[in-house]
């Protein structure tokens, strides 16, 4: 596409996807805004009972009063024992896969034991995991990581795996050994299934770490949301989730901001 | 004319669970410095093996090879292979696509870099060595392909169907290209082709497999007695028809 003398149709076009853009977003703002607006009126008018389904200005009451005390205490451990499962998962993860894929011998004989770890429901763990490690943080950081490694693995192992045939035959004929196909072929080959791993995992040591939070842990969103929970405090579970629902979104731009410091 | 490359009853058998497989047999045939030959025959006769086995990618199981008079022992450096496609890398640059081959064999020095820049510009590529190759036509990229393996500068050059993913017009030209390319720097070629003009167009010599096991059923000499031998040039003088009818009976009647 040449910058020179743009067309009138060119400019039109251009408009236009400017306009559907602004169009779109406009859009997404209005259905959240009116959401909150009809369930904020829903429960004033008292047709939805707000002690079950609390209402939006409770929420950011509670969000306010909870700053002053306790949230940012409860939101810092979640985020951290999210951060901490999350990295070490991915690291873990590639690094198990790079060595699956460097041995077919070891990745033919581990394949039945990933395909059952990877479908087991690894919250029922649980308990074995705190009789492990303790109750605490460190059993909730060992969730999220069960939680996103194996997944890690299979994704990236297959990404290796399926790396263009030819491409690899062109770098043998200039007699490659296999760590220089790794780092100057199957990796940078495979950033594209990195950054989607990234993504999924996200979620993923979100999941390992509030069901860890459900089941021991004495701080965290996680514990908020059980505690509000059996005391009815419904604002305090809804508060916590939308902030969830923050902290997964910041942390997603996170991995978009690499995705594209990395595509450059 | 120096002989470089010699096969010497060459065979490979593949094995499977299902069983063995003899792919080649007896394979015989020489080839001259400068020289460029064809090799066609019908599909699943072991061509693209061949080539494989000439460049040490798969070890054969029966005979010898010899480059420069050198027995052939695994992947040969002196050897530049060409596939099908151009298998550049999307994530480096055109420049830095052309030197993998010296960084895989930690020969990155400043006057193998300043060869190959000399390349890209001799063939008009030098002012895209910082794009990226999705940014390239078809054409340039397997231009720059055949610098990438002409930069650790083969005695032999091995092209397994290299132009058969372009389309017709871009294939015709690049063919042009790299013919001259190839006669400039002398470099003795072979190609794996199933496109019998293409076979004609380029070569000295043209030699025709069998079925499989693939073995060699003729050698053909190629010879257009003219001075300036260029692919299209060839296309368009009457004796192109000739071999074209003799080197297609060869094949038709293998396919019954």
């Amino acid at each position: 596409m040449k910058n020179d003398g743009i067309s009138k149709e060119r400019k039109k076009y251009l408009k236009k996807m400017r306009t559907n853009k602004i169009l779109v977003i406009l859009t997404q703002i209005f259905i959240l805004v009116g959401f909150l607006t009809i369930w904020e009126i829903l429960a004033n008018l008292k047709v939805i009972d707000s002690f079950i389904t609390s209402q939006p200005s409770r929420i950011w009451n509670t969000f306010i009063n909870l700053s002053s005390n306790d949230l940012i205490r409860h939101m810092k451990v979640t985020i951290y024992e999210t951060i901490v499962g999350f990295s070490m998962g991915t690291i873990l993860g590639v690094a198990i896969a790079i060595i699956l894929w460097w041995s077919k011998f070891l990745a033919k004989v581990s394949e039945p034991f990933l395909v059952v770890l990877n479908s087991l429901p690894k919250v029922a763990l649980g308990p074995i995991i705190i009789i492990w490690v303790g109750s605490g943080m460190p059993a909730i950081i060992v969730m999220a990581i069960a939680i996103s490694l194996i997944v890690t693995i299979l994704e990236m192992l297959n990404g290796f795996l399926k790396t263009d045939k030819e491409i690899i035959k062109m770098a043998r004929t200039f007699n490659c050994n296999k760590f220089q196909l790794l780092t100057k072929i199957i990796i940078p080959a495979n950033m594209g299934t990195f950054i989607n791993s990234l993504k999924v995992n996200i979620g993923l040591s979100l999941v390992g770490v509030i069901s860890g939070e459900f089941l021991v842990s004495k701080a965290g969103l996680g514990y908020l949301i059980v505690y509000g929970g059996q005391v009815f405090k419904l604002d305090l579970v809804m508060t916590s989730v939308i902030i969830l629902g923050i902290v997964a979104g910041v942390m997603y731009g996170g991995v978009l901001l690499l995705e594209k410091f990395i595509r450059k | 004319m120096k002989e470089i490359l010699e096969v010497k009853n060459v065979g490979k058998k593949y094995q499977s669970k299902e069983g063995e497989v003899q792919a080649l047999k007896n394979v015989n045939f020489r080839a001259k410095k400068g020289e460029f030959i064809s090799i066609i025959g019908p599909s699943g006769c072991g061509k693209s093996t061949l080539l494989s086995l000439i460049a040490g990618l798969e070890e054969k199981t029966e005979g010898e090879i010899y480059i420069e008079n050198e027995k052939l022992q695994g992947i040969s450096s002196k050897i530049g292979y060409m596939l099908q496609r151009d298998c550049l890398l999307e994530w480096r640059t055109i420049l830095n696509n052309t030197l993998i081959g010296l960084e895989i064999k930690g020969i990155k020095t400043k006057e193998n870099i300043e060869y190959v820049k000399e390349l890209l510009k001799k063939y008009n590529l030098y002012e895209f060595i910082k794009k990226y190759p999705s940014e390239l036509s078809g054409g340039m990229r397997q231009r720059v392909a055949l610098i990438r393996t002409l930069a650790v500068k083969p005695k032999i050059l091995l092209l397994d169907e290299a132009f058969s993913a372009l389309d017709y017009q871009t294939r015709i030209m690049v063919t042009e290209d790299i013919y001259s390319i190839l006669r400039k720097e002398n470099i003795t070629t072979i190609m794996v082709t199933h496109d019998i003009s293409e076979a004609i167009s380029m070569a000295d010599r043209v030699l025709v497999l069998s079925k499989r096991p693939g073995t060699i059923k003729d050698i053909h000499k190629i010879d257009f007695e003219m001075e300036n031998r260029t692919p299209i040039n060839c296309r368009q003088s009457p004796k192109f028809s000739e071999y074209f009818d003799t080197l297609w009976k060869e094949l038709g009647v293998d396919e019954k």
